[in-house]
């Protein structure tokens, strides 16, 4: 019978090689430290793991609105919404700004899984909305937006 | 809500970098419970705009927004659902 001692040193060497597998991302840093590294992330399997979801996939659960072109790029509405209940987070990611996520919404049964906000896109890009159900499943839809005049100094 | 949202990225008339300053997080709230937490970057546009829809909401009811931003200032506004 291992001692307590024992038991919670291998519980915290197991996190250590889970969390180098990228199995269990930022345990230690708790939510806020997920939410910072999701915010600095730079590819969509990057983000997804940064929030501890599986690889993502694209799905027809989730919904995109978004232009085909703007004119202006310092304000692109974007709508991203899903049918699927389980989805418990929202994001909106452009491709190719500095930094990939733009906004991560947390949802609850009190409101619609529906939400519409304005971004800024440097230039022309692939841009996506990410649902995260609460069993870590990453669904995403994506649209390209073609910009005129870059949003970077807006 | 109004904020600047600087990206940190933009030169001020001088050619010195404006630093970073945005909304990082607004909590919104419907009879004292939370119905949405927004976690910002400084992607989002000058004077964030955000629409949701609330299930359940009568008039009269009121919400509340209350945001903080990479500087640590918070506002708390509220509204009355007409």
């Amino acid at each position: 019978m291992p001692s307590r001692r024992e038991a919670l040193s291998l519980s915290a060497r197991l996190a250590t090689l889970l969390s180098l597998t990228g199995l269990m991302p930022n345990l230690a840093l708790g939510r806020e430290g997920a939410y910072r590294a999701a915010f600095e992330a730079h590819s969509l399997a990057e983000l997804s793991r940064a929030l501890g979801a599986q690889a993502p996939i694209e799905s027809r659960e989730m919904a995109l609105q978004a232009p085909d072109m703007a004119e202006n790029g310092s304000a692109v509405q974007l709508t991203a919404s899903t049918t699927s209940s389980g989805i418990k987070r929202l994001l909106l990611l452009v491709e190719k700004n500095p930094n990939l996520l733009a906004a991560l919404i947390e949802l609850s049964d009190a409101v619609e899984p529906s939400v519409t906000t304005r971004v800024k896109l440097q230039q022309s890009s692939r841009v996506f909305a990410v649902g995260l159900t609460s069993d870590g499943r990453c669904l995403f839809a994506q649209k390209e937006v073609k910009v005129t005049l870059g949003g970077c100094a807006a | 809500m109004n904020h600047d949202m600087e990206t940190g990225l933009r030169s001020d008339a001088g050619g010195k970098t404006v630093p970073a300053w945005f909304i990082q997080t607004a909590v919104i709230r419907h009879l004292e419970k939370t119905v949405i937490t927004l976690h910002c970057g400084p992607a989002v546009s000058k004077n964030p705009f955000f629409q949701f829809t609330l299930r359940n909401a009568r008039a009269g009811e009121k919400v509340s927004v209350q945001w903080t931003d990479n500087r640590g200032e918070i506002r708390s506004d509220d509204a009355t659902i007409a």
